[in-house]
């Protein structure tokens, strides 16, 4: 291994978490811009260093864990909802020769993977806070991720059929001359509702649900623990923008500028949107969420899967 | 390639003998995937990181954590763990214990996994298993999805049952 | 799903919509003269001061957060001491209603952060100002029918000079 290969480990996930943190600044002053107020503006340029201000605040506020929590589990839960966030980031290729772990031939399959892993973060953070408000956030997020995570896979299934493999930089290398968001518009709709509800996002949180379970799964949890999951759930945003970006928009593709900042150009459209999304829908009710993923999301990915798999079948034959 | 398959993989063993000796079940089923963890590390380095993939996605990502949930909705507490501290005298695990050495040194002993290089092995791609499924196990795979849609018209039955007696 | 996109779209346009908010340090908001602010006590135009110590602001003050002590020079009433708790006033302007001298008065000031809570207790040197407030030709002695040193019964406005009851003969 590399001297230049260990400073990428070790730089990215600092990186990504300045980036994440930076993102909470950036989120609030665009939800201010999008509700006609101004947002943090008061600490460095533009409010620039609020994030940081924040972060010094939270860092020094009392790390309480409740004498009636299941300790271990406790402390394990917001490790793992960051671990895994940053994992991911792990095969996400900016540009044709970066990328961390290089061109995995599993890449997607990984994120999934890791993904799938984040559940847990949620999950016990709800069962091990040990107050009720915790579980009900903790089993909401249980079943509303497992659901979401189906569908999630289904569509992407599309896109892995017709670039003919799971290594993102061969489906960034397929949509040289079309972009999948256009072929695949069905499932991109699927795999942007799914990658709200997997990042537990609004309009989709319930698993937080402020007015209803207090503030859910991190209910009990206080101090930079705390911290842990909100930077968390920015990665999240940032992986899940990414992720579209590279799937569905052509990832680093784009004429004139370097690829890198197509990419960045991309994955920050679609970080915007995602604050978008918050500044302007409300929350569904959790039966409502779930009927809309068993009842439209599943059957439009799989009538994706169907049509996709039969024209590129005709394709072929002909 | 060998010091790290036999860490991987004394990480699984370990990680199943702690998913026995847990007396709180959210503990053990914990283990349970840090056990599957290493077991995909294993297969990565087998050179099937696609059964990998897979084996975290399905087994450590949806069905542990519906164990976790429906842990959660049991609300265990402290007299079941007292509960799962009696069912953990030597009385009750030596006997089986003693049975499950000897056949895992049995096995150590014929596999003896430490003599003689790493064969060089092949990655198992997607397209490798899924000719496999759809050839030569292909009447498998149709028994298996009958399997799973019986179950999933009896869980649906049931549930249904459950609304109308409300 | 159509409303779905409309509400995106009209909230993305609200991008270029004129700020709601008031940058407030740098940028004064405006407050009206009857605005309910900080409470101060005026004087009459004589430069007396207005308060007779009458306990009518106290009384209907629903959070009972004033408290004076009533004395006397001259004939005229005075407060000895008039405090005011800020930390419990809830600026409903009851006092300046109930007030029959319009000695007790809210202006337009609310800002009175404090570090430390007994800062809030504004004793009557810090409630007094020097000028007569919202009313300035008001003066409660000229138009009650007290007599205070320098004005004799009968003297006020609109008052008749008291009648001699002796001379009063059928
Ligand atoms: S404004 Fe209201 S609360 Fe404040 S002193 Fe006057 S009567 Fe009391
Ligand atoms: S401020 Fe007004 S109401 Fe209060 S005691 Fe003085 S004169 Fe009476």
């Amino acid at each position: 291994m590399t001297s230049s290969a260990l400073l990428t480990i070790i730089l990215t996930p600092l990186l990504l978490l300045a980036l994440a943190t930076l993102l909470t600044w950036v989120e609030r002053r665009l939800l201010g811009l999008w509700q006609d107020r101004h947002g943090p503006n008061r600490v460095g340029p533009g409010g620039m260093f609020q994030a940081v201000a924040d972060g010094i605040k939270i860092l020094f506020k009392q790390d309480w864990i409740p004498p009636f929590a299941d300790r271990d589990v406790f402390i394990l839960a917001p490790a793992i909802g960051m671990m895994t966030a940053l994992l991911s980031f792990a095969v996400i290729p900016i540009t044709m020769g970066t990328g961390i772990a290089g061109d995995l031939n599993v890449g997607l399959l990984f994120i999934l993977a890791m993904m799938g892993l984040g559940v847990y973060a949620v999950v016990l953070a709800g069962w091990s806070s040990n107050s009720k408000f915790a579980l009900l956030g903790g089993m909401r997020a249980a079943a509303q991720m497992i659901s979401y995570e189906v569908f999630m896979g289904l569509a992407l299934l599309g896109v892995v059929m017709m670039a003919g493999s799971f290594s993102l930089h061969d489906i960034v290398t397929a949509q040289a001359g079309l972009w999948f968001i256009i072929p695949q518009c069905l499932g991109f709709g699927v795999f942007l509702l799914a990658g709200i509800a997997e990042t537990h996002r609004l309009p989709f949180d319930l698993p937080e649900g402020e007015n209803e379970l207090g503030a859910g799964f991190h209910t009990e949890y206080s101090g930079m623990k705390f911290g842990m999951f909100f930077i968390a759930e920015y990665a999240g945003i940032v992986l899940v923008s990414s992720l579209v970006t590279t799937l569905y928009l052509g990832g680093w593709r784009g004429p004139l500028l370097p690829p890198a900042v197509w990419f960045l150009l991309k994955t920050g459209g679609m970080v915007a949107f995602f604050i978008l999304l918050r500044a302007s829908l409300p929350r569904p009710r959790y039966d409502q969420l779930m009927a809309l993923g068993w009842k439209v999301l599943l059957p439009l990915s799989l009538l994706n899967v169907m049509a996709t798999g039969t024209i590129l079948m005709l394709r072929a034959s002909l | 390639m060998h010091a790290l398959a036999l860490l991987a993989a004394s990480v699984t063993v370990i990680g199943a003998i702690m998913v026995i000796t847990r007396k709180v079940a959210v503990h053990a089923v914990l283990y349970l995937v840090v056990t599957l963890l290493a077991l995909a590390a294993l297969l990565v380095m087998l050179g099937a990181s696609f059964a990998a993939m897979l084996e975290i996605i399905i087994y450590a990502g949806a069905i542990m954590v519906l164990f976790v949930f429906v842990i959660m909705m049991l609300n265990l507490g402290q007299p079941d763990s007292a509960r799962e501290k009696e069912w953990l005298r030597p009385r009750a695990w030596l006997g089986p214990g003693i049975l499950a050495a000897i056949v895992c040194a049995e096995l150590l002993y014929c596999i003896s996994p430490l003599s003689g290089s790493m064969p060089s092995l092949a990655s198992i791609t997607a397209h490798d298993v899924g000719l496999s499924l759809f050839g030569r196990y292909v009447l498998m795979v149709e028994l298996a999805s009958f399997l799973l849609l019986a179950g999933l018209v009896s869980a649906f039955h049931i549930g249904r049952n459950r609304m109308e007696n409300r | 799903m159509f409303n779905t996109l409309r509400t995106l779209l009209l909230t993305a346009l609200h991008a270029f919509h004129r700020r709601a908010t008031v940058q407030y340090p740098e940028q004064q908001p405006y407050l009206p003269p009857r605005y309910r602010g900080r409470i101060v006590l005026s004087r009459d135009p004589d430069g007396e001061e207005r308060c007779v110590a009458c306990n009518l602001c106290a009384v209907a003050c629903p959070v009972d957060c004033i408290s004076l002590q009533k004395t006397e020079t001259d004939g005229r009433w005075r407060p000895e001491y008039f405090r005011i708790n800020f930390s419990r006033c809830i600026f409903c302007g009851f006092c300046e209603e109930a007030c029959p001298t319009y000695a007790i008065q809210l202006t337009p000031d609310f800002e009175m952060g404090e570090y430390a809570r007994p800062n809030l207790v504004y004793e009557k040197e810090d409630l007094l100002i020097s000028g007569t407030g919202k009313y300035p030709d008001y003066s409660f002695y000229n138009v009650a029918g007290i007599p205070i040193p320098g004005k004799e019964r009968g003297a006020s406005e609109r008052e008749r000079p008291p009648i001699d009851l002796h001379s009063l003969l059928p």
